[in-house]
């Protein structure tokens, strides 16, 4: 986090050109026009300057040493960069507080831009000129890309291709259809008047169509998540967004390219060339993101030792394939698509689970500041008197284009579509997705980009484009979900994932491919049954490791995440009820148990019935049981506070050594060990202990009282094996058995409140030298204060050291943290990393005496 | 010559009235079916299972058998036959067939229905119209077949755990000296209502005559 942080600041450190501050910027005059130059300057000379800068600071700073200097041109860069993110941020913060009634009301989207107007006009006020506005640059460069990297990257991908050929056909025939009857009738409209003199050719007019067609990612993101349309009206809406803003972009560039070079100088050839290049520019940028892709991928299969950074490689990846693509004058948004896209898959089963979820959290704290970002500018960049040229016949007219041949064409391709789609798009769809054409940042972007040399009318293309984005994100956006009730669109199912539905679902898939198969058709079922048995055979072994080709089986992976979750919600349980009586108190367990069993006759007589011929094996059974707990955890539902008061009260009652915890950072790891300190305190504490009970056995003295209590009661406890009535007596008891046990997982939290642990975690990665090696001869040779109480002619200190010995692997001990396992022989996985350290221990301890013939 | 024409012909509009097929796509499923049955009358399971493009299929036991349930015949009979004619063959398929532009909502929940059973009929193999647990875990394993490392024990796990989804959610308050059978219909219905089906489970018969060859029987 904190390294992308740093990359985020470097990557809109280019924010910095527009954001000049006019009023502040007087503290260092004479540095202060680098940076209104800068803008027009690439950013590496900028860093260059920045560097001129400190070294002119530094020899100026020669005639005596200033305690304090104010250098603002020093850090202004980052520091308005940083600045605007946080304004960013702040406004979202606000808006998502404002009452439900008005954010479910009106989209975020829209409030982020009214918000930007106020600024805006703050700003203004100040100024009396628009010192921020978003410029293409900043945009294309350093807002748009990890908006589009997320969206490909959380593409749900078999929707996706699914629905490929209409969302291709809505993307590229929708929009070059859209640019071009938006270019042509409003040229018509202006040899027909409408619009009073314009110096707008036809050429032009294309070009402005084509740049204001795109439907635009971001606000359909926006708002269509916030209106849970179906699955299929999303992808399509969503798809078509994602597509068509490459497409948009490269009808953009061929349009430009034929304004520079003028009506005359275009003939079939370069038409032809045009189109041409138009193919050539999409599916060459795609293919350039699906290499950059599958390299990430590749690498991720590699990356298990630098875990720290594994999740970076996603982030400069795909931000190199976008720039790689530009480079190349390929589609860069299309490009850094299908990287995300076509990594998704590997990246998710390769990486670690944390560095998984990184990403993904990542993924979205980028997407959504720069979503925010580019919102609030957008409303910002209104502001401005410069920009506005009032006609307004071009704008209205614009406006109604826009909506009305977006309708037209929606609904010629879906009826086109229909004839060939299995399940046909409904009329209700139809209208949504007509009506979702939102515009936004791109078209912007794009119309700030035109270059006023040619296009003379370029500041009422800007002002009519940031309509059009105002219209269309604000009001369509805020009547979409009105819409959308009243028309009863059919809305997106909440899918509970149960395991019964993933298998039906795996039945329904197999069973369709088996169908084609033997009907003998061509269909997407049988394509993907192809694609899946090629992917697995060759893809996967190219690209997945080896641990995670055994994770692929998606049913699997379902009942994986089940019982993980089941285990979570069992520990929560466990806290919340105290986790420390849950763990000591014998009562606790035993209550626990027969719920358990219960609850188990309960849910499933017929399972027990079946598993008849062998009774113990579903108890036995680690993993079913696990999932046992499902349904009562769902039905508990949340107790969140009480589950932090019991964090609270662990951590309050959690071992703190003497000193304050030092935190240790590391760069490498997370999981440092943090616990030098208390294991020193251990060390020390024993070593007291040790020394009193040295003493105590050589002059007779009595050791303290506490301890004396204590071993009383081991030795009740463990001579009937089990029962106690005494809760307390028990809590000492096993605490007692822990002494010498290995943590078992987790115990060594609770266990480490007491004061004497003597053996903390032997072998667990704490290396103490001096504390470690010299337990084991220390051990036999020395009579423990409370054995020589308890036995009191002293002599035989053996049964006591072995009953020592043995208590920590009864089963009642060292089973309790694995509460569902009933029987100690379990096969859990668990047990079985259990139980050979427990062994290991073992035979660390000098030879006891014959162990208990009772166990 | 014409003669016979004309009474295929009638056959088939016949069989188009019953399955819903077009003509052109119960040719074209004609040729598929002859080219399966090597010009017989009737298809048998092994002739089915030697499909090549089948091989990979992990329940393709489980389909092959379900054209030769006779549940599946929409006829009210039970128990399977050994062999199969073209009009079976073809009503099998039509569990398949997509809903058009004009199919209303109750034929849509009628399709859905019976797509339910044929996968219901599929499950229940000894036709008592529930899905037991035993039955319930060979699908799982069946399922699980080609992927693996999966182990039995895990396979069986996953239907235990599956089946006592189905358990909980149909019946909430079980006494405990009660006996969950299996999953009936009504069961199964309820637990896969919140699957996305009138959109999925569907085929593209196609009009026109597919390049056969390529998914065909390479053998023959």
């Amino acid at each position: 986090m904190q390294r992308c942080r740093y990359v985020h600041l470097w990557l809109l450190g280019s924010v910095l050109p527009i954001c000049l501050i006019s009023g502040v910027t007087s503290v260092n005059g004479d540095v202060a026009l680098l940076h209104q130059e800068s803008h027009l300057k690439p950013l590496s000379e900028f860093k260059s300057n920045l560097n001129q800068t400190e070294q002119d600071n530094g020899s100026r700073v020669i005639t005596g040493i200033s305690i304090v200097t104010f250098k603002w041109n020093h850090v202004k860069t980052p520091y308005l960069v940083a600045l605007w993110i946080l304004v960013a941020v702040l406004a979202k913060l606000v808006i998502e507080s404002l009452p439900s009634f008005v954010t479910n009301v009106i989209p975020e989207s829209a409030l982020l831009i009214a918000f930007g107007w106020i600024l805006g006009g703050i700003i203004w006020a100040a100024d009396l000129q628009q010192t921020f506005s978003l410029t293409p640059r900043v945009f294309f460069y350093f807002l748009l890309p990890q908006i589009i990297l997320d969206a490909g990257y959380s593409m749900p991908n078999k929707l996706f291709f699914t629905n490929l050929g209409g969302i291709l056909l809505y993307a590229i025939l929708g929009t070059v259809w859209c640019a071009a009857t938006l270019g042509l009738s409003l040229w018509g409209c202006q040899a027909g008047g409408a619009m009073g003199a314009l110096d707008i050719g036809l050429l032009q007019y294309l070009l402005f169509g084509s740049l204001i067609a795109a439907v635009d990612p971001v606000a359909v993101l926006a708002v269509f998540e916030q209106v849970h349309v179906n699955e299929v009206l999303f992808i399509m809406v969503f798809g078509e967004s994602l597509l068509n803003d490459g497409v948009t972009v490269v009808l953009f560039n061929v349009f430009d390219a034929f304004v520079k070079l003028g009506g005359p100088g275009i003939n079939a050839v370069e038409i032809i060339k045009g189109i041409i290049s138009f193919f050539i520019v999409a599916f060459g940028g795609s293919l350039v993101g699906l290499a950059f892709g599958l390299l990430v991928a590749l690498l991720s299969k590699y990356t298990k030792n630098i875990q720290i950074i594994e999740p970076g490689f996603i982030f400069v990846l795909g931000y190199l394939s976008y720039l790689t693509a530009d480079m190349l004058s390929l589609s860069a948004i299309l490009s850094v698509t299908f990287c995300g896209v076509s990594s998704q898959k590997y990246l998710n089963s390769n990486m670690a689970e944390s560095s998984v979820n990184t990403v993904r959290y990542v993924m979205k704290v980028f997407a959504n500041g720069s979503e925010t970002i580019i919102f609030v500018f957008l409303g910002i960049s209104a502001i401005d008197k410069t920009i506005w040229v009032w006609n307004t016949g071009f704008i209205l007219l614009t406006l109604l284009f826009i909506l009305v041949y977006r309708f037209i064409g929606t609904f010629i391709q879906t009826w086109w579509l229909n004839q060939y789609r299995l399940v046909p798009i409904a009329l209700i769809d139809q209208l949504i997705m007509s009506y979702g054409g939102l515009r936004g940042a791109v078209a912007y972007g794009l119309a700030a980009m035109l270059d006023d040399q040619r296009i003379k009318e370029k500041k009422l293309m800007i002002g009519t484009t940031l309509i059009v984005v105002y219209f269309t994100v604000i009001l369509q956006g805020l009547t979409m979900k009105p819409f959308v009730t009243w028309l009863k669109v059919k809305r997106a199912a909440v899918a509970e994932v149960t395991l019964v539905e993933k298998v039906q679902n795996k039945v329904f898939e197999h069973s369709l491919v088996a169908i084609e198969d033997i009907s003998g058709q061509i269909g997407d079922n049988y394509l993907r049954g192809k694609w899946k048995i090629f992917e697995e055979k060759w893809m996967s072994r190219f690209l997945l490791t080896s641990e995670a080709r055994k994770k692929q089986d998606y049913i699997f992976n379902v009942f994986h995440q089940l019982n993980l979750k089941d285990a979570v919600g069992y520990v929560d349980e466990g806290e919340r009820r105290g986790s420390l009586e849950f763990v000591r108190n014998e009562s606790a367990f035993i209550d626990f148990k027969k719920k358990f069993g219960d609850e188990f006759s309960e849910v499933m007589p017929d399972i027990m019935a079946a598993a008849s011929d062998d009774p113990d094996a579903m108890r036995r059974n680690p993993v079913s049981s696990v999932s046992l707990q499902m349904h009562e955890k769902t039905m508990q539902g949340m107790r969140e506070t009480e589950d932090i008061d019991a964090h609270h009260l662990l951590q309050q009652h959690l071992y703190k050594g003497r000193k304050q915890h030092l935190h240790r950072y590391s760069r490498n790891h997370f999981d440092i060990n943090t616990d030098d300190n208390e294991v020193q305190e251990i060390f020390q504490r024993t070593m007291r202990n040790r020394l009193e009970s040295f003493k105590s056995a050589k002059m007779g003295l009595a050791p303290a009282k506490t301890i004396t209590k204590h071993t009383k009661k081991d030795q009740q406890q463990k001579m009937p094996n089990g029962k106690s009535t005494d809760t307390s007596k028990n809590y000492y008891a096993n605490n007692e058995g822990f002494e010498f046990s290995e943590g078992a997982s987790g115990l060594e939290a609770s266990g480490g409140s007491f004061p004497f642990r003597v053996n903390y975690r032997a072998g667990a990665g704490i290396e103490n030298p001096t504390f470690m090696p010299d337990q084991d001869p220390m051990a036999p040779t020395q009579i423990p204060p409370w054995q020589a109480e308890d036995e009191p002619d002293g002599s035989t200190v053996s049964p006591s050291q072995r009953a020592q010995v043995r208590l920590p692997w009864t089963p009642t001990n060292l089973r309790r943290l694995a509460p569902l396992r009933i029987s100690n022989q379990s096969t859990d996985s668990f047990a079985q990393a259990d139980t050979p350290a427990s062994q290991e221990k073992d035979k660390k301890w000098p030879p006891p005496p014959p162990p208990p013939s009772d166990k | 010559m014409g003669a016979s024409q004309t009474r295929t012909e009638h056959k088939y509009q016949d069989l188009a009235d019953k399955t819903g097929f077009s003509l052109e796509q119960i040719e074209n499923l004609h040729k598929r079916f002859q080219q399966l049955s090597d010009n017989e009358e009737t298809i048998s399971r092994e002739q089915l299972d030697s499909i090549p493009s089948l091989a990979n299929n992990p329940i393709r036991k489980q389909i092959i058998e379900a054209f030769f349930d006779k549940r599946n015949q929409h006829q009210n009979e039970v128990g399977s036959c050994e062999e199969i004619g073209f009009e079976q063959f073809l009503m099998v398929m039509s569990h398949f067939r997509p809903p058009s532009l004009k199919t209303t909502e109750e034929e849509k929940e009628a399709m859905r229905k019976e797509k339910l059973h044929f996968l219901f009929n599929m499950h229940d193999t000894d036709n008592d119209g529930t899905i037991t647990l035993v039955e319930y875990r060979k699908v799982v394993e069946e399922l699980l077949s080609k992927s693996g490392d999966i182990e039995q024990e895990t396979v069986k796990a996953i239907a235990d755990a599956a089946m006592l989804e189905v358990a909980s959610t149909n019946v909430p308050h079980m006494a405990p000296d009660e006996f969950y059978e299996g999953i009936t219909f009504e069961h199964f219905q309820q637990i896969l209502k919140g699957l996305e089906m009138e959109t999925r489970m569907h085929i593209r018969f196609l009009d026109v005559d597919t390049p056969t060859l390529r998914c065909g029987k390479s053998s023959s």
